[in-house]
């Protein structure tokens, strides 16, 4: 098991390096960069001299097999730079919105759990019946309707029947948890539904396929009180594809929900990561993918231990 | 009871063996009435798309400011945006754009991703396992955020938001079919194929690809929503299909959202259209897989 989990974390690294090579690439492809464009912003004229200027003073006129190594360089010391944008430290600039963004994703996940397992459990139990067929339908519906869109629509509902709005401006939950929680509440909603629906089907396909095992049989056989046999016995083992299903998603929620912040007037990663891309800002960029990345490697690899840990009959070579 | 000249012939109808194809939809129907129902509307919405000249009210892009923010009505049905454009019409266009994307993206993804599989399957040891580290790292990426990397490397427009939703799906279904691509390599006819001296691109080409077709189907009915979706999301965020092409997502944007509380239905109906396509092809791709695999059957 050790040597296993060993392997596993060792085969993080060569991918997170993958990440940041392919990123770095990519922003050195994408046309225009960031003196261009804040000159172009500030909108004056400005010759190549001064443009050049400034793209020394940021490394850009390094080759860039140098200003890769002084990256990785920063990275080893765990020191992400700064923005090439604002001139703040990347950490100083990332670090409100990770929070805003971490509390949105567990948020989300936690309506998507509440939904899901009960939900999915219901459905297996109460198979080819109305029970059932609703359920499918309110899973699929919510695979079907774009977070985004939800969330207007909640917004839309807010404001035509209770005349109240959310509050738009970010408040950090220790500052004033009322405040926080009215805000990230209804996005926490929109996604987390949206978000159910994939583990509410896995819930119920995994429930359906752990209840006619054997030793399911062999409980109701012996007269096992029939909560017990679904609290005790199936659910445990019925978990496990939903746990790794959570899991992912969570992962993706918090670079992914680019849209649904938009929505909601939220500065989180996904706003952030558009908005360092617009300006060319590579280092925040560069940055900013690599942490969405890393917690998402990281989460696959949590998944996969804890899935060889509660099933001794995976161990993967 | 008479015995009429049609029951004769209706007689025969049914004794004569109809064609695999129907037989095959007819069976489908019968099994899975979910996927059916997707299907019907998926057809609908085809038939939407191909005939908009005809069935839109109203040109898509015409502006009338006598009529801004009008709400539904018999003029119009759907009412008017804040350009005083028909929302009916522009929702009608918009499903030529949304089928155009979604097909164009997840063919092209799902395509790419089969042949990098099954080649990555073929060739094994060295080659498999330069390609699944690969693989890993673009799978590490959201969906959306390469496809934003890519939207801003290639810029936006219709073609480019096709490629900047295919490419972040190439390794997702490179993945899968490769596991399936394994199975078939180790055929029989597989080593027939090399030992009778064919070339590797003709045996990947012409005896493996064809024999991955189902988690084939299944990747590319499965990305068709995701590319729909991914698709109004990015013109929602203003960076995938530009004004003033129909565009769901890009009737949500916007003024859409500025005028909510006054004028709703141009917030209402283009969601509306994006989920009803979505939830068609989701029903209709859940039913396929379980058809193709009854073994894929997780969800």
């Amino acid at each position: 098991m050790a040597q296993y989990i060993l392997k596993r974390f060792l085969l993080m690294i060569p991918t997170l390096f993958g990440v940041a090579v392919l990123i770095f690439l990519l922003l050195r492809v994408v046309p225009g960069d960031v003196v261009e464009i804040r000159f172009a912003a500030q909108g004056q004229y400005s010759s190549e001299d001064v443009l050049a200027i400034e793209r020394a003073r940021l490394g850009l006129d390094k080759p860039i097999w140098q200003q890769f190594t002084t990256w990785m360089g920063g990275l080893l010391r765990l020191d992400f730079g700064l923005s090439m944008w604002t001139g703040a430290p990347i950490t100083e600039e990332i670090k409100l919105r990770f929070e805003l963004s971490l509390q949105l994703a567990i948020m989300a996940t936690v309506v998507a759990t509440l939904l899901a397992i009960p939900l999915g459990i219901l459905a297996a139990i109460k198979q080819d019946t109305w029970i059932d067929y609703a359920v499918r339908v309110f899973s699929i519906a919510g695979l079907a309707m774009p977070s985004f869109w939800l969330g207007i629509l909640m917004i839309l509902a807010m404001l035509i029947i209770f005349k109240w709005l959310p509050p738009m401006v970010y408040t950090p939950f220790w500052v004033n948890p009322w405040e926080n929680l009215a805000q990230l509440i209804w996005p926490a909603l929109a996604v987390g539904y949206r978000y159910s629906a994939v583990a509410t089907r896995m819930m119920r396909s995994s429930m359906l396929e752990v209840l006619r095992e054997d030793y399911i049989r062999t409980a109701r056989a012996k007269g096992l009180w029939l909560k017990l046999i679904l609290t005790r016995h199936a659910m445990k083992n019925a978990m496990l594809p939903v746990l790794t299903v959570i899991g992912l998603e969570f992962a993706f929620l918090m670079g992914g929900l680019v849209v649904t912040e938009q929505v909601f007037n939220l500065n989180g990663l996904g706003m952030l990561f558009v908005e360092a891309i617009a300006r060319r800002d590579y280092t925040l960029t560069q940055a900013l993918v690599l942490i969405v990345a890393a917690v998402f490697i990281f989460v696959n690899f949590a998944t996969d231990i804890a899935y060889a840990w509660l099933d001794p009959r995976i161990r993967y070579r | 009871m008479a015995v009429t000249k049609e029951t004769l012939e209706d007689l025969a109808s049914a004794q004569k063996p109809r064609p695999r194809w129907l037989q095959a939809s007819y069976d489908f129907t019968w099994q899975r009435p979910l996927g059916a129902i997707g299907a019907v509307i998926i057809i609908v919405m085809v038939f939407i798309a191909l005939t908009a000249n005809w069935l839109a009210p109203y040109d898509a892009l015409a502006t009338d400011y006598a009529a801004m923010l009008a709400a539904p009505s018999g003029t119009h049905w759907l009412g008017t945006d804040s350009f005083g454009r028909d929302v009916l019409s522009r929702v009608i266009y918009g499903s030529r754009t949304a089928l155009i994307v979604g097909l164009g993206a997840s063919f092209i993804g799902a395509t790419l991703g089969a042949l990098i599989g099954v080649a990555s399957a073929y060739f094994g040891g060295r080659v498999d396992l330069i390609v699944q580290r690969i693989i890993d790292v673009l799978i590490s990426f959201p969906l959306i955020i390469l496809a934003l990397a890519v939207v801003a490397i290639l810029g936006t427009g219709l073609e480019n938001v096709i490629l900047a939703i295919a490419i972040p799906m190439i390794p997702r279904c490179a993945r899968v079919v490769r596991s399936s691509a394994l199975a078939v390599r180790e055929m029989p006819y597989v080593d027939a194929a090399r030992a009778a001296g064919f070339t590797d691109a003709r045996i990947v080409l012409r005896h493996m690809l064809p024999n991955v077709m189902a988690p084939y189907l299944i990747m590319l009915t499965a990305f068709l929503s995701q590319a729909i979706l991914l698709e109004a999301s990015l013109s929602f965020l203003g960076l995938g299909v530009q004004e003033p092409v129909a565009a769901w997502g890009l009737m949500l944007r916007g003024a859409a959202i500025e005028f909510a509380e006054t004028a709703p239905w141009m917030a209402i109906f283009p969601g509306l259209a994006i989920s009803l396509a979505v939830f068609a092809f989701n029903l209709f791709g859940d039913s396929l897989r379980d058809a193709l695999d009854p073994k894929l059957r997780t969800q």
